[in-house]
């Protein structure tokens, strides 16, 4: 299901020519409706739920999230991007939370 | 600027060709597709030709696109301490039932295969070790890495190397000079630009089929793309090449595999990983029916129908049972997920399930077309040139030579980029034809022209093939089985479908792109059904079925099977070409 935005959080990546989820989305689905300058998905359908675009929200305003025809109301995970490191927090339906932390990339020494 | 910018999309209501703008870009080397095996030619034809003008035509973000945009948590392949390139072909041939594969391609991909490999952990990629410093084997030959950013640290590279980057322009076909193929066009999905990338010689790296068949899961609202292949990657790199008269191999040999149920997650990362039994509902080892085959390593199309066989003798639903795991073990499990797929931990933690209480359910994927994977894709030399003079291929689109996975991919890449400048020496350039150019240019926006007029949406169409796949030519839904008459009906109505492309309708670049690739995508069911009809028997239960043809019938089909659209007839052929084992050994065991 593709993620939902919240509307409080995205700011359309403005000044911005490409929202940063618009940029990296594989599918091309991602866009920014320009009178209300935020983010949307123009086909929830043709969502991998590769969460790239989570990712890449500068501001934390994307979620993916279960379609409810899979799985129950309500999950959460929520990636964090270090540098070389990931941090992601997980919620299940019954609120017990888990936090996964590790490398993601090796950082020369410069 | 090595990487072109990309805008959001324009208004875009042309009215005549005329008026859609043409842009000419000109190069040595046109790599269409800057995924995994993209990357790969490009980092290698820069370094050893550091004047060489490369471009990569890409459809999406080269950051995050394609089958690795979500990460990878495992090196499938990666030749350990005291055993060869032989062994793995070995290997790789046992896993397809003994062949046919070409092990010429195979024994040179993995000649080059480990130093492909240390490329990535050299440019940043985590693969993890034991506390002696030693690479973590996982299963005989497939290594344990952190490969969230995978992708994006092949891409870095890959832009670093000096190659031109277009982002969103989607190739759509090849451009001709005669009989040499001269670049090849592509559709800009924002701009809606139509683009011409001029080239001495095009490698084409754009992933392979998924989205032919219907997901089990496509009915659910919002759910349509739950698929393990990445679902933008939908055989146009196969297209191209087929409605040019290119030789394909073995797209017969389908790519089905066991996932998670309901939300389409690797199983290998737990049954190979996390040495998580396949039980069936009684709590039955279901590998252990398969013990004259080898058993829990039974070769992989057996391990990947083996679920499916339980469900139709009425013992399903089939698990892995992760009911021993420890806390320690789960968290390492849940963080190669997180490194592959994410959100199948999003998906257990909609279940509210606890892997130590309850197993993970399992179910067979819906099948795709990917070379590097199972054998389909184009017959190439050994340097990975097609039957096309001048185009080559690499990654899943390469053929005859499966089990590649992520580092034959890089691997092949660099051959493909060998091969490519091999070819370009002493080669003028050569102008393509400008009708040709202008006739794929009026097919390519036909679709848009045409908005006005009452038709047909792409998505519409494509749901029809998926439809018509899934329930005549073996998909999930019959238990991967057809038969001839079957595939006829597929046939008669994938002519159909094509007959009805020109109703085809789209309202911006986006629905353009969507059109366009749903056309690819018949193109290319379209030869996948010839194959299943010309295999007239059935050598990868799962992968390949018959029903009509239950057994294997080694007299006849100990062979490849061939296909070859006549670009002036449309009519697809089918042919044979015979299996040459190079490798010593017994073919059905390593």
């Amino acid at each position: 299901m593709p993620p939902v935005v919240d509307v409080h959080k995205c700011s359309g990546c403005a000044p911005r020519e490409e929202s940063r989820c618009e940029e990296v989305c594989p599918g091309d689905l991602m866009a920014v409706d320009i009178a209300a300058g935020k983010a949307y998905c123009r086909n929830p359908r043709d969502c991998w739920d590769c969460m790239s675009c989570v990712k890449a929200c500068p501001n934390g305003a994307l979620a993916t999230r279960m379609p409810y025809q899979l799985g129950y109301f309500k999950a959460r995970l929520r990636p964090v991007m270090g540098k070389g490191v990931i941090t992601w927090k997980c919620v299940d339906i019954y609120g017990k939370e888990r936090t996964y932390k590790y490398r993601n990339r090796i950082i020369p020494d410069t | 600027m090595s990487v072109m910018p990309t805008r959001r999309a324009v208004r875009f209501a042309p009215d005549s060709l005329r008026e859609i703008p043409t842009q000419t870009v000109d190069c040595d080397l046109l790599i269409v597709g800057g995924g995994n095996a993209g990357c790969f030619v490009a980092v290698e034809a820069r370094r050893l030709a550091p004047s060489l003008r490369v471009v990569i035509m890409e459809k999406a973000n080269i950051m995050r696109s394609g089958a690795c945009s979500a990460g990878m948590d495992a090196i499938n392949t990666y030749i350990p301490e005291g055993k060869t390139p032989e062994d793995l072909v070995r290997w790789s041939r046992a896993q397809v039932g003994g062949g046919p594969l070409r092990e010429d391609l195979a024994l040179s991909n993995a000649e080059l295969l480990n130093e492909s490999v240390d490329d990535l952990q050299r440019w940043g990629l985590p693969i993890l070790r034991d506390e002696d410093g030693k690479i973590r084997y996982r299963g005989q030959w497939d290594i344990s890495i952190h490969g969230e950013q995978l992708k994006p640290i092949m891409a870095e590279r890959a832009v670093a190397s000096g190659a031109v980057v277009y982002n969103r322009v989607a190739g759509t076909g090849l451009l001709m000079s005669g009989r040499r193929c001269a670049g090849a066009a592509g559709l800009g999905v924002r701009d809606g630009k139509f683009y011409v990338f001029r080239a001495k010689a095009v490698v084409i790296s754009t992933g392979g089929a998924g989205t032919l068949y219907k997901s089990y899961t496509a009915d659910s609202t919002d759910s349509g793309s739950q698929i393990w292949m990445c679902p933008y990657c939908v055989g146009s790199g196969y297209a191209m090449g087929l409605r040019r008269g290119a030789e394909l191999t073995s797209l017969e040999q389908r790519w089905v595999a066991t996932r998670t149920k309901d939300f389409c997650g690797p199983v290998d990362t737990i049954s190979v990983g996390y040495k998580a039994p396949i039980v069936n509902c009684r709590g039955e080892r279901v590998m252990s029916r398969y013990a004259h085959l080898g058993g829990d390593a039974a070769p992989r199309f057996i391990r990947a129908n083996a679920p499916m066989e339980e469900w139709l003798a009425g013992r399903g639903p089939c698990y892995c049972d992760t009911r021993h795991m420890d806390e320690k073990t789960v968290r390492a499990m849940m963080e190669d997920y997180l490194n592959e797929r994410p959100s199948f931990v999003l998906f257990l933690a909609s279940r509210g399930q606890d892997v130590t209480r309850e197993p993970i359910e399992i179910y067979g994927s819906d099948p795709y077309i990917v070379g590097g994977h199972t054998g389909g894709g184009y017959w190439v030399d050994m340097a990975r040139m097609t039957t096309l003079e001048g185009v080559f291929a690499a990654g899943e689109t390469a053929g005859g030579n499966p089990n590649k996975f992520v580092g034959g991919c890089c691997a092949e890449g660099k051959l493909a980029a060998r091969g490519a400048l091999a070819y370009m020496r002493g080669r003028e350039f050569a102008p393509p034809d400008a009708e040709d150019i202008e006739r794929e240019k009026a097919r390519v926006y036909a679709p848009v022209l045409g908005r006005a007029q009452e038709g047909v949406r792409p998505v519409e169409m494509k749901e029809r093939l998926q439809r018509l796949m899934d329930e005549y030519a073996g998909g999930v839904s019959q238990f991967y089985r057809t038969n001839e008459e079957r595939l006829d009906y597929a046939l008669r109505h994938v002519k159909m479908l094509q007959s009805q492309f020109r109703h085809l309708r789209a309202e911006d670049p986006h629905e353009l792109m969507q059109a366009n690739e749903t056309m690819d995508r018949v193109d290319v069911a379209e030869a996948v059904v010839q194959h299943l009809k010309a295999r007239k028997e059935t050598r990868w239960p799962g992968w390949q079925t018959r029903s009509d043809y239950p057994e294997r019938n080694d007299a006849e089909f100990d062979c490849f099977i061939e296909s070859r659209r006549n670009p002036e007839t449309g009519v697809v052929e089918t042919f044979t070409r015979p299996y040459e084992r190079i490798v010593p050994g017994d073919r059905y065991t390593a």
